[in-house]
C-alpha cells in the first residue's frame, strides 16, 4: 500500500507526466532501450554459448570477459536508464503489472546466477579452462541458466505493454493477489 | 500499386488467426526480440572487431566463421518471425514510413553482409587495411542499426 500511494505520486511528478505524454520522447526512450538488448543480450548471449561450448571454441573465456563484457556493462547500465525511465512514464500500472513483477524476480535471479559465475570456485580456476573447447559442467550449468533467463526476460518484458492483466478491471482472486491490486 | 497484394495478404489466414488470437502477436514479438538479440550479438562481435575494438586478438576470418551460422540463422529466424506480424497488419505497413525504411535497410544489409563484409572479414588481416575494415564495420552497423530502429518504429505509427 506505501508502494502503490508512492507510484500514485510519482505518477503525478510532472517529469512522469512529460514523459508519458510527450510525442516522441517515450519511442525514442524505448527504442533506446530495445537497441541496448540487442548490444547487451546479443553479446551476453555469445558468453554463455560460449560457456556451453556451442561457438567461437577458439577464443579464450578471458578474452571474452575482458574484451566484450566491458561492453556489455555499458550497454546494460543504458538499458537500465532506459528501462528506469518507462517504468517512470507509467510507474502505478507498471507497478501492478504481473509481468513486471515477472520480470523483476527473473532480473535477480539472472543477477545471482551472474554473481555466483564471477564469484565460484569454477571461475577462480578459469586458466585451467580457459581454452578448452569443452568447458566444465559448473560453467555449461551457469550459461544454461543466463540463456533461459534472458530469453524468459524479454518475454515477460515484451508482455508489460499489454493490458491483459491490468487493476482496473475485474480479474480473478490469483491475479489480483499477484498484481497487488488494491480494490 | 502494391496496395492490393498487402490487402490480400493481411485478409489471408495466417494474418486472421493471429488478429484473433490475443496472446499470438505478442508472442511473436517476443520471439523476434530474442532473435535481435542473436543477430546483434553475431553482427556485433565480427563488427567490432572490424573497427579494432572488441576481441582484437582473434583473427577477423575466425571470428567472423563462428559467427557466420547464428548471423544466417539468426536472419532466417527473423524472417520466419517477422512474416507472421506482418501478415497481421499488412495495410498498415504499406502506409508505415517505418515499414519500408527497415525493408530497404533490411535488403541493403543482407546484401553487404553477404558480399563486402564476408569477403573483407574471411580475407582477414592478408585482405584491406584497418581504415577500409573500420568502414565496412561501421556501414554494418548502421545498416542493422536501421533494420533495428525500423522494425521499433512499426510499433509507433
Amino acid at each position: 500500500m506505501i508502494l502503490h500511494n508512492l507510484m500514485e505520486w510519482m505518477a503525478d511528478t510532472p517529469w512522469s507526466v512529460g514523459l508519458h505524454e510527450s510525442r516522441y520522447a517515450y519511442s525514442i526512450v524505448e527504442s533506446i532501450h530495445v537497441w541496448t538488448l540487442c548490444v547487451f543480450v546479443g553479446f551476453a548471449v555469445f558468453l554463455d554459448l560460449r560457456l556451453l561450448g556451442v561457438t567461437l571454441k577458439g577464443v579464450p573465456v578471458s578474452q571474452i570477459t575482458e574484451r566484450i563484457l566491458p561492453w556489455t556493462k555499458v550497454a546494460f547500465v543504458l538499458m537500465v536508464i532506459s528501462g528506469v525511465m518507462l517504468y517512470f512514464a507509467i510507474p502505478l500500472r507498471t507497478y501492478h503489472n504481473v509481468f513486471f513483477r515477472l520480470k523483476a524476480v527473473l532480473l535477480i535471479a539472472a543477477a545471482l546466477n551472474a554473481w555466483v559465475f564471477h564469484n565460484g570456485g569454477m571461475y577462480r580456476r578459469l586458466a585451467e579452462w580457459d581454452s578448452a573447447a569443452v568447458t566444465p559442467r559448473a560453467a555449461k550449468l551457469a550459461g544454461a541458466f543466463s540463456l533461459a533467463l534472458w530469453i524468459a526476460i524479454i518475454f515477460s518484458g515484451r508482455m508489460i505493454a499489454y493490458n491483459w492483466f491490468d487493476c482496473d478491471k475485474p480479474e480473478p482472486a490469483v491475479i489480483d493477489l499477484l498484481a497487488g491490486c488494491v480494490r | 500499386m502494391l496496395l492490393p497484394y498487402f490487402q490480400a495478404l493481411e485478409a489471408g489466414s495466417i494474418g486472421e488467426a493471429i488478429r484473433d488470437s490475443t496472446w499470438l502477436f505478442p508472442f511473436i514479438e517476443a520471439f523476434h526480440l530474442v532473435g535481435l538479440a542473436v543477430i546483434g550479438g553475431a553482427v556485433l562481435l565480427v563488427d567490432f572487431r572490424l573497427m579494432g575494438l572488441g576481441l582484437r586478438r582473434q583473427p577477423v576470418a575466425a571470428l567472423a566463421r563462428d559467427a557466420q551460422p547464428w548471423l544466417i540463422g539468426g536472419v532466417v529466424f527473423m524472417i520466419g518471425s517477422g512474416v507472421p506480424l506482418f501478415l497481421a497488419e499488412a495495410i498498415k505497413c504499406y502506409y508505415s514510413f517505418a515499414f519500408w525504411t527497415k525493408m530497404t535497410a533490411l535488403a541493403l544489409a543482407i546484401v553487404f553482409s553477404f558480399t563486402v563484409r564476408r569477403r573483407v572479414a574471411l580475407a582477414g588481416e592478408a585482405g584491406v587495411g584497418p581504415f577500409w575494415m573500420r568502414v565496412v564495420g561501421v556501414t554494418s552497423i548502421v545498416l542493422w542499426s536501421t533494420v533495428g530502429w525500423g522494425g521499433r518504429w512499426i510499433g509507433f505509427s
